[in-house]
């Protein structure tokens, strides 16, 4: 009846879990009841929930991120703190613990930090960027969220219910196998991150659909922002490289749950195409995470510097280049397996190309800060703390690209560092500065300086005290992944390091004081205009935050940096004097599908988990239904009258002609 | 276990050209980041003698430059990695003094094993060659992948079930140094540390005499009981009662060993195993 | 926070009025029609990526037999080509359906539908009785890395083919409940692109997995 569940699966010799585990769920049930008792729970269902929104749904994405981030960062104090301690000694951490801890933090970095900031950042700005009025599919964006979500939701259960995969955050067979993983750590892995994988490819599909297809008039490629530039590049490796993960966990499965032999030992199975494949798959996902990233910090250079961008036509070759190039390094992965020279050599330097396109971006940027008028906003330190540390992050990453130097450096600490180093640098740095950046856009309010500085600052020097003793263990020879270990000369280095993610965990305080902060002080840092950056490109050119239907009248555009056109032109001809003339705007309406359909999923994933058969066909019948029911609906549209339209759009032009000193009203 | 104190030729090699690419990457990237804090400082709002050029976005010599100097940096650096891929490819002989020591290496669970088949002889976690002599090592694993490495010899490599990978090594100074398994491998990976020792030619032939009149057996069957897991294997020796028996494992004529299991309570005592280090 | 007192010259910084000239206007969002038939294209895209995955493995475990039956002993290429035949009846069938919905002929779109249905399910009906018999004969997919590469594979074509038919009889359902409106119109444009896909993907799991196969 309930498959393998029972008691016993729930670690009560544990306590570490177990707490943690009681916590979160106390908070969680907490939040609900709050919810509940203060009468939220229309308000949060119908605007959030089952909102069909870009915006909302960007925002819900990157709270997700935001969430996940506190609990892999909790995985990374324990092990930073494991490994300082546990020289001659075993720590606090057995190693059954430990295994997991480091499995469950680089899964839950990559797919549930990372990505979904990086899709949530996508989602809020490529339509207003694009002056379009939602996504190409507004339904299927919120399907897609929620499909992340459970497989987020699935990986915490694992905390409690049973265990996670201890193999790593790319669970490599034959250990991951059934014979040698006979725990449901690995199938929580598989089903999380295949329900989450499709969740990604809808995202990826429609993101790519709406860079393509829904641009507004006059919007051609050459004159889109850089931040679409690289969504759309950053979309099209989603589509091409998530099915391969997808099939590559649906063989482990396979393998797992009915004898197959992909990967294993027995019946010809073949470990070294698990690492080909899913490092086909694993290449391309860093691309995919840094190159939003690039996006922003191409655009918060730009704006804080008050100029174009520099040599926006390399930016775009140099984005479309390393679209490309992303996908035929994978091997460099594992020089040390024993390809001949030849593959080895030519991998390398494949691998070296990507860093000339990556390169020609930091020149621009550094280029497009000459002669620009610099202001150290918060998101203008994270673009300069990120190019900094990018830079270092890509010598580490070209040097273990020369396969001699990977024989000496392959799986240790160096290689861990190296790839913090560009994901920490790179990706995380962007995503905060994109989310101070857009903040006032999605919220109508800014956050707070000062407290985004702090942050900013410790997050920085805890990451060069963190990673840097990781480099210098590489060359001592310190593998990754050693729960305890016995050499003296280690320790001072693992102490540091520990240092390094306490003044990281300060960082992180101050990012959530800001948050708290600036949501208490809404209202002196009221956006009123909807440009507080003196912006460039079209989302600034909406109020903060933007109507459901993002612009009143589709904008016209007529060159690159739209907005900032449209505010030069204003200043110079007045033309903002005349009234438009407003029609009826057609809005997709809200829907429940997604969320119950990650619902299903999440019923059907914990049952395959634990082999639940009959909860199995529940939930998968339950999610088909639930398609079925929403292609019966006869209205998905709601129109909103030219009047209302009128209305809304008059106060925000008011407020941007009160903010470009014009006089009079129109 | 300090790769930047290489004790053999290929680490040797190896860590020249570490050293080598990240000196000529710091050529450029050192000036880039003392031009990212100066250009952000100089073009500061508030430093009234800087000039504000609004519109300038475009330099085709300037976009000239950029494209070309990390190009020709991977052009360098490319060249070092070709020659360098085929001069230190681990399958490659390596030259040496006295005949060629061949080693076959079996990752188990969680401890290494070491087949002389010259020799007929056999040793856990514990590794002792010739110094100056070619060593031609064959390796495989029992059950899942490992990474043999002896940061101080150089190249490591995967060992891998079913598979044979070859490495070509070479010690030129005699001591002891440590040798660990650099991919993960269940429960006892951190554990999975061996001694390599580095005698001299003279007393080889004397050690292998000795090891060769250990009362153990290696034979299916003792192998069978070896391939169990366990943490922090005593270093016996053994004399090599089959000498194909490598043959036979990396085949698969003798099955896949039983694997890692879940330890719940660490087989390992608190205080650390006594390795030298 | 704003500094618009330089005047702003030019709206093309980066001197791209030339490339600019040659291309074309743009003219603002596509129709609903040609982006949900563009989406649906990338989707069909992404999938024909993930079985390429499947290809590939199988094509790196086709020798991979375990001492088991290799694909000359197993394939009946008869029993193939008649599979082959029906999927491409059913193409043709499909495509005659596309025509009825955009004639907005209920009888004729829901007669082709019925006889693509039945196709597909002869399809099925075929390829499972094959999969029974190697497995009866002990050739099933866990005794060997290549016959759990060639279920995998074929398996996988043969899931969508059923997912497609569910989503056929769906899009029956639906006209004949709600008629051809616009929306039903364009899931059945999806529907059409995911059938010929599933023709397409099956050509090749012809010649690579029937043909090479057998021939290995």
């Amino acid at each position: 009846m309930l498959g393998k569940l029972g008691w016993s699966v729930i670690p009560f010799d544990q306590p570490i879990p177990l707490l943690v585990g009681a916590v979160v769920l106390v908070v969680i049930l907490g939040v609900i009841a709050w919810v509940i008792v203060a009468g939220h729970l229309p308000y949060l269902w119908r605007e959030w929930i089952t909102s069909v929104d870009h915006k909302r749904i960007g925002v819900m994405y990157t709270l997700l991120a935001m969430v996940m981030l506190l609990r892999g960062f909790s995985d990374a104090i324990m092990m930073r703190a494991q490994q300082a301690i546990a020289y001659h000694s075993n720590g606090y951490l057995p190693p059954e613990h430990f295994n997991q801890i480091f499995s469950a933090h680089g899964t839950i970095m990559i797919f549930f930090v990372g990505m979904p900031f990086v899709i949530g950042l996508m989602n809020l700005v490529v339509p207003l960027q694009l002056g379009v009025r939602d996504v190409a599919f507004p339904t299927l964006n919120s399907v897609g969220f929620w499909l992340t979500a459970t497989g987020a939701l699935l990986v915490n259960i694992s905390l409690v219910v049973g265990e996670f995969a201890r193999t790593g955050w790319l669970p490599y067979p034959p250990l991951s196998e059934l014979t040698y993983s006979p725990g449901v750590g690995v199938d929580y892995y598989l089903w999380s991150l295949e329900i989450s994988g499709v969740g990604t490819l809808v995202a990826g599909i429609n993101l790519v659909t709406t860079v393509l297809k829904l641009r507004t008039k006059g919007m051609t490629y050459l004159r889109m922002p850089m931040f679409c530039w690289t969504t759309l590049a950053s979309n099209l490796l989603i589509v091409a490289a998530f099915p391969i993960l997808t099939a590559t966990l649906a063989m482990l499965i396979l393998d797992r749950y009915f004898g197959f032999h992909f990967f294993t030992n027995e019946a010809g199975g073949n470990v070294m195409m698990f690492m080909n494949l899913i490092w086909a798959w694993g290449h391309p996902e860093v691309y995919i995470l840094v190159l939003p990233a690039f996006g922003i910090f191409s655009e918060v250079v730009s704006t804080f510097s008050c100029k174009p961008l520099f040599g926006y036509r390399s930016m775009v070759l140099a984005t479309m280049a390393i679209c490309l190039i992303s996908f035929m390094v994978w091997l460099h992965h594992f020089f040390t397996m024993g390809a001949g020279p030849d593959v080895n050599a030519i991998f390398g330097i494949a691998s070296m190309i990507i860093a000339v396109p990556t390169g020609v971006k930091i020149y621009n940027w550094l280029f497009t800060m000459y002669g620009g008028r610099i202001r150290f906003a918060t998101p203008m330190m994270w673009s300069i703390g990120f190019m900094v540390t990018f830079i270092i992050g890509g010598l580490t990453g070209v040097l273990v690209a020369v396969p001699p130097a990977d024989f000496l450096l392959h799986n240790s600490l160096f290689l861990v560092a190296h790839f913090h180093n560009v994901i920490i640098g790179g990706v995380l740095f962007g995503a905060f500065a994109g989310y101070n950046y857009w903040f006032p856009k999605a919220f109508g309010f800014r956050l707070h300086e000062g407290l985004g500085k702090a942050a900013f600052w410790f997050w920085l020097s805890g990451f060069y005290l963190a990673f840097m003793p990781l480099y210098a263990l590489g060359f001592l020879g310190m593998t990754r992944r050693m729960q305890h270990y016995d050499v003296a000369q280690w320790r001072p280095w693992l102490i540091a390091a520990a240092f390094g993610a306490m003044l990281i965990l300060i960082g992180i305080i101050f990012q959530v004081a800001q948050l708290i902060v600036s949501i208490r002080r809404r209202a002196e840092l009221r956006d009123r205009t909807g440009d507080p950056w003196d912006g460039r490109s079209l989302e600034w050119a909406t109020a903060s935050p933007p109507p459901v239907f993002n612009f009143a009248i589709s904008p016209n555009v007529t060159g690159e940096d739209a907005y900032w056109a449209i505010k030069a032109h204003a200043k110079q001809q007045d033309l903002e004097k005349r009234e438009p003339d407003y029609v009826d705007i057609e809005m997709p309406r809200n829907s429940p599908t997604g969320f119950v359909c990650a619902f299903f999923a999440t019923v059907m994933g914990f049952a395959l988990i634990w082999h639940i058969w009959w909860m199995v066909a529940v939930g998968g019948v339950g999610a088909f239904a639930t398609f079925v029911a929403f292609a019966w609906r006869d209205h998905d549209e709601y129109v909103i009258p030219a009047a209302e339209v009128a209305r809304i759009d008059r106060a925000i032009i008011a407020e941007r002609r009160a903010l470009l000193g014009l006089a009079g009203s129109p | 276990m300090n790769i930047l104190d290489p004790q053999g030729p290929i680490a040797a090699a190896d860590k020249t050209i570490l050293i080598d690419s990240i000196a000529i990457m710091l050529a450029i990237v050192l000036p880039t980041i003392v031009a990212i804090f100066a250009f952000a400082f100089w073009f500061r709002q508030s430093n009234p003698r800087a000039v504000y050029r609004p519109d300038w976005a475009y330099s085709g010599r300037i976009e000239l430059v950029v494209w070309s100097i990390p190009a020709l940096t991977i052009i360098l650096l490319g060249g070092v990695a070709w020659i360098g891929s085929h001069q230190l490819d681990p399958a490659a002989r390596v030259e040496g003094t006295g005949s060629p020591v061949r080693v076959q290496v079996v990752s188990l669970d969680w401890k290494w094993l070491f087949i002389y088949p010259d020799q007929r002889i056999a040793t856990i976690n514990a590794l002792t060659v010739p110094v100056g002599a070619p060593l031609k090592l064959e390796l495989t694993s029992a059950s899942v992948m490992n990474v043999f490495f002896v940061p101080q010899l150089g190249s490591m490599i995967y060992t891998m079930n079913g598979m044979i990978t070859p490495l070509n090594l070479r010690a030129d100074q005699v001591g002891n140094y440590q040798g660990l398994s650099a991919h993960f491998s269940g429960d006892g990976f951190p554990d999975m540390l061996f001694d390599v020792h580095v005698i001299s030619p003279l007393a080889f032939p004397d050690w292998v005499a000795n090891t060769a009149r250990s009362d153990q057996v290696l034979n299916r069957d003792s192998y069978n009981k070896l391939a169990q897991q366990s943490i922090g294997a005593t270093k016996t020796s053994y004399r090599l009662e089959d000498p194909e028996l490598f043959g036979k494992i990396a085949a698969q004529q003798i099955p896949p060993g039983p694997g890692p299991q879940l330890t719940t309570n660490p087989a390992k005592p608190a205080a650390g195993v006594g390795n030298a280090r | 926070m704003v500094d618009a007192t330089i005047a702003y010259p030019h709206s093309d910084p980066h001197h791209l009025r030339g490339m600019e000239a040659s291309g074309i206007a743009h003219s603002g969002p596509a129709s609903k029609r040609i982006a949900t038939g563009y989406g649906f294209w990338i989707f069909i895209l992404s999938d024909m990526v993930m079985f390429s995955a499947f290809f590939a493995t199988y094509a790196v475990l086709l020798g991979q037999t375990a001492g088991g039956p290799s694909g000359r002993e197993l394939f009946d290429l008869r029993n193939v080509a008649i599979e082959t035949a029906f999927l491409l009846a059913s193409s043709f069938t499909c495509g005659l359906a596309s025509i009825a919905a955009d004639t907005r002929s209920t009888i004729w779109f829901q007669l082709g539908m019925a006889v693509t249905c039945i196709f597909g399910l002869g399809f099925l009906t075929i390829e499972g009785r094959e999969f029974a018999s190697l497995v009866a004969r002990g050739a099933g997919p866990t005794r060997s890395a290549f016959l759990s590469a060639f279920f995998t594979l074929v398996g996988c074509h043969g899931l969508h083919v059923s997912a497609g038919i569910l989503w056929l009889l769906t899009m029956m359902a639906q006209v004949f409940a709600k008629g051809f409106r616009p929306d039903i119109l364009r899931r059945i444009l999806c529907f059409a692109l995911f059938w010929h896909a599933l023709d397409i993907i099956w050509i090749a799991v012809f010649t690579v997995v029937y043909l090479i196969g057998s021939a290995a």
